[in-house]
């Protein structure tokens, strides 16, 4: 299940060399090095490099599986050096004493046994490194090694240069303390185990015929064992359900928690009476066998995709430090420490961390994690520049304009809670049915207990009694974790991650969908292309795909891949200008491409529907390219599906242009909006809801990250899921777009087989309760009934999932 | 019947010590990482730095029994 690979799968039908480092196709020109066809110089670097320290191994684990790092992505050399002042080596290390250190990296690309085998062996590439110790489900590596044979800046660039790039942000060095938890939840199931165990023991021979010969000192011993059994679970592992039950009491709401914990005390009580009265040996392997199933049950719920984090905020993107610029010279400070009017230095690669003016260089800025567009934004002095884009090209001075804090997009986590979600967390299923059923079962109990003071009085306080233990609700309790828990498995499967179990409930109550366009129902890793102007010939097709292939911006990329064409031919004299285009010559003629002004010195004011490329060759402008956004596969039917049964609507920050297309897909017109700001979204959301809507906000980038916060139920579409997404519910990946209405639509199947294990539960109890009320409850019919209610609601709670899934998830 | 009490005695020790030896693995992380542990036993135990090339051979007929092993 951790095998969750989105690396692109290169075609079977493709006869192209593959790259042997990342089994990319090599195009026409691979790079080759001892007779190793290689993608590019990248590749080809990190092979010389496992090559000369004897690491081959690596391809030999598993074929292919480098990870390959576009040069104009690779980080600067100074990118790191804040890695060197004392100040983030301690906020970093996670253990520093005389020259050992310790640290760990959270690589999101950790993907294969190679990678383990690699990055557990970082010794042989430097001796400093004295251990590494990979953590495959949290894609996390520890690393030991020795301050003064390698830096901590060193070790970075050490796993840069072989193409693990760890995230390192304000976010991943605050520890967070969920290990802990799960640790002290095995201890509680661990515990209860082996109480459950030896309880059932003493209580075994009692249950047999012939137990009144059995000798009152072995009685006593069993009998004392199992109460000294009882304790640790009822005050250690069964605390949780105490401290919550009269949390939720205090708060006027009555829980699920709430009878099991009347349940509990009542079963020990009960039991104390009987053992010290030495009527019986009590209920104690009850007691303990619930404990067990319900801790089991929270453990199953509970267990969720350690390398998926859905609590991602701004700071998990920004970096931890940034180079002011003064007079002395190039000074690394904190993020925190930045302040408006400060100048900084921005490189290749790095984000801009906060709303600033562009003072010098000129900048190309890849906003794809706030908007989900993928094509650079290019920014002349003097333009204002919003915080979270990535500069791409040379560095660019920039001065800040507002603090981080205050930042256009920072400012949309620090929102104030949201009145209308904030309530729906606490209206579940379960909580709404344990309501009524806590309230019937103390009504039964008072009622048989007055019946039976009338009439038989010394069975009176037996029989309520009887009738709290033999109805605490643990298949009741086990009915909803498993249920949830196995559809949160099956929906990982299908590559639909969600955060918790919580989720699947808020996906059932939606009934309004609400998109966002760029990169969310438009794939931005391919966009339609189309030219217009002069008809091209072959001839001209070919010089346009040789100039294109020397620049690495994604539009001559785009166009390169769009042009099929054999040969390349000569380029001389090629120039990049960043943010115009480029130029070069072939066979003596000239070719221009890029921007409408670089091309024909036209400046246009009027707003660009479409992104253009503009041509000019042999002399005069050809025409130009237009991309348009391609919509992914699926969404058409995806559309008409969800309109039967919700209400769909689009927000967008770009303008109109497209809405003509757009209503091709969305029948009502009206719910598509344009030029919506992030915090016009995020209103918009909100007065969905006011209205009484449950919305599903459905995103990618940034931008949504307000709306995504504020609807009921926030799903981020990702290309790789386990790469920076925003603060979500669930995540989905971006090649199961297609079948969202499904997975919305199999919540209900979920609801329904959790009123169906209700139902089992309640039938059970019924059972249970006739013999409780005519105060006839044994410790047998309490152990036989209470543990077989308990595994069939759970086998059946899985199997109908399971079985579901394989209908409905295909 | 007084072997009973023994027996009852020896078999909550015994259970007592499992109780012990789990604790001790989930407070040792024993539990935080299922799956690399069961990757990392199929890697060769490596001295590669002095590997001759008659060693060399053998083990690269290990590693491509081991790559079936992973890619099943």
């Amino acid at each position: 299940m951790y095998q969750i690979n989105s690396q692109a799968s290169p075609d079977p039908m493709n006869e192209e060399l593959k790259c042997i480092h990342c089994g990319n196709s090599c195009g026409k020109l691979p790079f080759l090095f001892e007779g190793n066809p290689f993608c590019c110089s990248g590749c080809s670097t990190v092979y010389q490099i496992l090559n000369t320290n004897q690491l081959k191994q690596y391809y030999q684990i598993e074929q292919m599986p480098g990870i390959r790092i576009e040069d104009e992505k690779r980080p600067s050399d100074e990118t790191y050096a804040f890695l060197d002042l004392e100040k983030f080596k301690s906020k970093i290390l996670t253990f520093s004493e005389g020259d050992i250190s310790k640290v760990s990296f959270f690589i999101p690309e950790i993907h294969c046994a190679s990678c383990i085998w690699l990055l557990e062996n970082l010794h042989s590439l430097n001796p400093g490194v004295i251990q590494s110790f990979v953590n495959f489900p949290k894609k996390e590596i520890n690393i030991t090694f020795k301050d003064s044979e390698i830096s901590l800046r060193q070790l970075v660039e050490l796993l840069i240069s072989i193409h693990y790039i760890p995230e390192i942000s304000q976010h991943s060095i605050e520890k967070t303390p969920s290990d802990q938890l799960d640790k002290k939840l095995f201890l509680k199931i661990g515990i209860a185990a082996f109480s459950f165990i030896n309880a059932m023991i003493y209580h075994f021979p009692q249950y047999l015929p012939g137990h009144e010969f059995l000798e009152t000192d072995i009685k006593h011993m069993f009998g004392w064992l199992s109460i000294l059994l009882a304790i640790p679970v009822l005050t250690f592992s069964a605390s949780d359900y105490f401290l919550t039950a009269f949390k939720s009491l205090k708060k006027g709401i009555i829980s699920i928690d709430l009878p099991i914990a009347l349940g509990l005390i009542t079963l020990f009580t009960q039991s104390i009476v009987e053992i010290l009265s030495e009527r019986g040996i009590g209920y104690i392997d009850s007691l303990t066998g619930l404990t067990f199933f319900m801790l089991i049950g929270r453990w199953y719920q509970g267990k969720t995709y350690q390398a998926l984090s859905f609590e991602r905020d701004y700071k998990t993107y920004f970096p931890l430090a940034v180079t002011k610029i003064t007079d002395l010279g190039n000074e690394t400070i904190a993020l925190e420490d930045l302040k408006a009017g400060d100048r900084i230095l921005v490189r290749n690669q790095e984000i801009i961390p906060a709303d600033s003016i562009l003072k010098s260089g000129t900048a190309s800025i890849d906003y794809s994690f706030v908007t989900g567009e993928s094509m650079p934004v290019a920014k002349q002095t003097g333009d204002f520049v919003f915080a979270g884009g990535r500069q791409i090209g040379s560095a660019i001075e920039l001065t800040i304009e507002k603090e981080v804090q205050q930042s256009y997009l920072t400012q949309l986590w620090n929102q104030t809670e949201n009145p209308y979600t904030v309530n729906n967390r606490l209206n579940t299923i379960v909580n709404r049915v344990s309501q009524y059923f806590t309230i019937i079962v103390v009504l039964i109990a008072i009622s048989s207990g007055i019946f039976w003071l009338v009439n038989k009085p010394e069975i009176a306080l037996f029989s309520f009694t009887s009738v709290l233990i033999i109805a605490c609700p643990c298949a009741l309790a086990l009915t909803v974790p498993f249920t949830f828990g196995s559809t949160i498995r099956q929906f990982g499967r299908k590559g639909f991650y969600l955060k918790n179990t919580a989720v699947i409930e808020h996906l059932f109550k939606v009934d309004t969908v609400v998109f966002d366009k760029t990169g969310t129902i438009t794939n931005a890793q391919s966009s339609d292309i189309r030219f217009v102007g002069k008809e091209l010939d072959s001839v001209q097709l070919q010089q346009i795909k040789s100039l294109v292939f020397h620049s690495s911006h994604p539009l001559s990329k785009t166009i390169y891949n769009s042009i099929e064409s054999d040969e390349l031919l000569e380029v001389k004299e090629f120039q990049e200008i960043t943010s115009l285009g480029i130029t070069g010559l072939i066979n003596g003629s000239r070719i221009n491409i890029g921007s409408r002004y670089f091309v024909s010195g036209e400046k246009t004011e009027d707003e660009k529907l479409n992104t253009e490329v503009w041509v000019y060759l042999q002399g005069s402008v050809a025409g130009c390219f237009q991309l348009e956004n391609e919509y992914r596969p699926g969404l058409k039917s995806l559309i008409q599906k969800l309109e039967r049964t919700h209400e769909i609507h689009l927000l967008t920050g770009d303008n109109d242009a497209e809405k003509a297309r757009l209503t091709e897909y969305f029948s009502v017109a009206e719910n598509l909006h344009f030029n919506h700001t992030p915090t016009d979204k995020l209103n918009y959301i909100r007065k969905l809801q006011k209205n009484g809507r449950k919305v599903l906000m459905i995103g990618d980038g940034l931008n949504d990250a307000g709306a995504l916060n504020e609807s009921n139920v926030g799903i981020v579409i990702a290309d790789n899921v386990f790469n920076f997404s925003p603060a979500c519910d669930a995540i989905l990946q971006s090649n199961q777009f297609g079948k969202l209405h499904r997975f919305i639509g199999f919540t209900r199947q979920s609801i329904n087989i959790v009123k169906a294990g209700f139902l089992i539960s309640f039938l059970y109890n019924l059972v249970g309760l006739s013999f409780a009320v005519q105060g006839n409850l044994t410790p047998i019919v309490a152990a036989i009934l209470m543990p077989i209610s308990s595994v069939s609601v759970v086998v059946f709670a899985s199997f109908s999932v399971h079985l579901t899934a394989k209908r409905k998830l295909k | 019947m007084s072997v009973v009490f023994i027996l009852v005695f020896v078999a909550i020790i015994m259970a007592g010590a499992f109780l012990i030896a789990f604790v001790w693995a989930v407070k040792s992380g024993q539990y935080e990482d299922t799956y690399t542990p069961s990757v990392r036993i199929l890697f060769d135990d490596q001295e590669i730095k002095e590997s001759e090339n008659s060693q060399k051979i053998t083990k690269e007929k290990g590693e491509k029994e081991k790559q079936e092993v992973i890619s099943v």
